[in-house]
């Protein structure tokens, strides 16, 4: 019951819903004024000419009432009635005090007149039918009065044709205007529906992704192309930028080679005293050239130029190896590094890709837990075990200092390193890395609070 | 030993070859790929340093080439095209090692002694001999002076792999490659501890120490009289 009136609750928030509630209303306003215009050229006419035509019988007999009297009265209404067989016409010609001297009408009927002096009544005629009738009362001198009317059956059963064509009109009207409403928002909406799904995508990182244009030059490939000229220039902006950084790491690498060269050879030949120093400038520009590769690697990765190697590769294993590989380094730094790994973490992927990312977050864990603290990495299966493949999950946790929650999406930009650590070495490249090979396997990398320390998620898809 | 330097660059060529040189080698040079084919064809080398873009022929043909007319010599392709995918290419060619540009001389040199060492008719070594340390391959035991000394799996093939390149400079990178069979770049130096860890057993307690760190460069085993 919650459910379904959540999802009614969605359906009911839709563009479309409240688009095809606003089509629906202005059909139904056009519609219904069309019929108003109707009603008045066709029934409202003949209602006018009916009152129009029973005004002027009224007006002409009392002009007779006045220019010849009583009698001629009477006689006129007798021939008149005479001359009307169908008997549609009905007349009453009364005295002051309701005695009928003409017409064929028995008596007034009990009927109060409305504001313009008309009355309806049944009419009971003398073959004993009943019809709806239309009449006018006039009072004429001497206290006399005079009721003229009319036969109105055929306006009532013309109106409740009216009535009911209307009826059924509307109907037709509103299941029209909601079909309608819905193809036309429908159509709309289905196209930034699509807008949608490509910017999220291009959100994602795709953004080579482009939006469809029709080719109808419309408001929406108006709008499509627009949009797509100013993704082709932000793309050429994102390319230039990391052109040029990659060109820097590049360029300034040949060179700084070569001094590095050239410093070692001249160490070998230099004196001792000499030599320390020459040999410290090696490793600093060593740790140097180390950026500068891992700066292009991660270009090379993220820009998918890296022409991994995938193959099925078991990540317990490479948390094994990995674990094997820095056992040595917790030991000396008394910190117990351990794995619980589950059996048949398999994924497919680059596997010295995929070390290097374990080994970068088992290396950041261990820089910065105390000693006398446990480095935990775990393996585990997510997602339904044997229906859909689900994804592995590579868990780093330790019990440091940990990452503010606010500054998770910056620690792995590139050179993002928070002041507290800035005393410690590294290139602030390390978590960029694990990045870039979660996204080069469509993974994840997520932080969370381990109360105390940092607990690392690569999430791999397997 | 007579290396067969090619490469296009002439800054990269010019210092390749005074490096070795300088440790005592022949040199002789080629700057293009058709010259490097014709060179290494015609001479007798015992080692060729190839650059992977040549102009006229490219490295990887040059090294295809070789192979075909049964030439054997052992090819180390220098390529500016980094990183492992692409190292896998070059070694598919038929070449023996790949080093990437820009590299330092001592990982060059130590790449090349071992590519030298390679080649050197072996046969089924079952017995690796440093000074007074044994290792035998067959029962997988480790002796120094009659002293057993117990090691850890992976003590003991980081171990076989520095006394099968006894003598020379074995790097950091080759360690990885070679003994835990990774390629990747480790932001601390965790071989060192390996290294310092194994050396604990190996030295401890000995007189002459046989597990020796070359600065700048990376490990070497060997005994006194080995040394260079």
């Amino acid at each position: 019951m919650r459910r379904l009136r959540q999802r009614l609750g969605a359906i009911l928030r839709t563009t479309t819903f409240h688009l095809t509630l606003s089509y629906i209303a202005l059909f139904g306003i056009s519609v219904s004024l069309l019929t108003l215009f109707f009603y008045w050229s066709t029934i409202g006419l003949i209602v006018r000419e009916t009152d129009a035509t029973l005004k002027s019988e009224i007006t002409g007999l009392a002009e007779q009432y006045l220019e010849h009297g009583l009698d001629r009265l009477v006689q006129v209404i007798a021939h008149r009635i005479r001359n009307d067989p169908s008997g549609d016409m009905l007349y009453l010609f009364t005295t002051r005090d309701n005695q009928p001297l003409a017409g064929n009408l028995a008596a007034y009927p009990p009927a109060t007149p409305d504001e313009e002096g008309w009355i309806e009544f049944v009419h009971r005629r003398a073959d004993g039918r009943e019809v709806p009738a239309r009449a006018r009362v006039y009072l004429l001198r001497d206290g006399l009065h005079l009721l003229v009317g009319r036969n109105i059956g055929q306006l009532r059963q013309l109106k409740q044709t009216f009535n009911r064509a209307l009826l059924i009109g509307g109907g037709l009207t509103f299941v029209l205007a909601a079909a309608g409403g819905l193809l036309m928002s429908g159509r709309v909406l289905n196209r930034i529906s699509a807008f949608t799904r490509t910017t999220s995508e291009i959100v994602a990182g795709r953004l080579d992704r482009r939006l469809d244009e029709h080719g109808g030059g419309d408001e929406f490939d108006l709008l499509a192309g627009h949009l797509n000229v100013m993704l082709d220039r932000l793309e050429a902006l994102l390319e230039t930028v990391r052109h040029v950084s990659d060109n820097i790491a590049h360029d300034l690498r040949t060179p700084l080679t070569r001094l590095r060269n050239r410093i070692e050879l001249a160490a070998r030949d230099a004196p001792d005293e000499l030599r320390g120093e020459l040999e410290a400038s090696v490793a600093e520009a060593d740790a140097l050239l180390a950026t500068f590769t891992a700066l292009l690697r991660i270009a090379r990765i993220e820009s998918g130029s890296y022409d991994a190697h995938i193959e099925p590769v078991d990540l317990a294993r490479i948390v094994d190896d990995a674990l094997d590989l820095y056992q040595g380094l917790a030991q000396e730094r008394g910190v117990v590094l351990a794995a619980d790994s589950e059996p048949g973490c398999n994924i497919t992927g680059d596997r010295n890709l995929l070390f290097q990312a374990i080994a970068n977050l088992i290396d950041n864990a261990l820089k910065y837990t105390a000693a006398g603290t446990t480095v935990m990495v775990t393996v585990r299966r997510e997602g339904n075990a044997d229906a859909a493949p689900g994804t592995v999950c590579v868990t780093v946790a330790d019990s440091g200092p940990g990452i503010p929650s606010e500054e998770y999406t910056r620690v792995t930009q590139r050179f993002a390193r928070l002041d507290q650590s800035r005393s410690l070495p590294g290139s602030g490249l390390g978590l960029s890395l694990v990045k870039a090979v979660a996204e080069r396997h469509r993974g994840t990398l997520e932080f969370a609070d381990n109360a105390p320390g940092l607990r690392v998620s690569l999430r791999l898809p397997a | 030993m007579h290396i067969l330097v090619v490469e296009d660059d002439r800054d990269t060529r010019e210092f390749v070859r005074s490096g070795l040189m300088q440790a005592g080698h022949t040199v002789d040079v080629a700057d293009n790929g058709r010259d490097g084919l014709l060179v290494a064809s015609t001479g007798s080398f015992d080692l060729i340093v190839l650059d992977r873009m040549l102009p006229e022929v490219d490295g990887l043909t040059v090294v295809r080439t070789l192979r075909a007319s049964d030439n054997r010599v052992p090819v180390l392709i220098l390529s500016a095209l980094g990183e492992v995918d692409q190292r896998v290419a070059g070694l598919r060619a038929g070449g023996d090692d790949y080093l990437v540009k820009p590299f330092a001389f001592s990982e060059l040199e130590a790449r090349l002694e071992a590519l030298a060492r390679r080649t050197a008719p072996e046969g089924p070594a079952t017995l690796l001999r440093v000074g007074d340390l044994e290792m035998d391959l067959m029962t997988r035991s480790v002796h120094r002076g009659g002293t057993a000394i117990d090691l850890q799996p992976r003590e003991f093939a980081l171990l076989e792999y520095l006394m099968r390149h006894a003598g020379q400079v074995v790097t950091r990178t080759m360690l990885l490659e070679h003994v835990w069979d990774y390629h990747f770049d480790p932001q601390t130096n965790v071989i060192d501890v390996h290294v310092s860890r194994l050396r604990a057993k190996i030295d401890k307690g000995f007189d002459e120490p046989l597990l020796h760190t070359v600065r700048g460069a990376g490990y070497k085993i060997a005994a006194g009289s080995e040394q260079a």
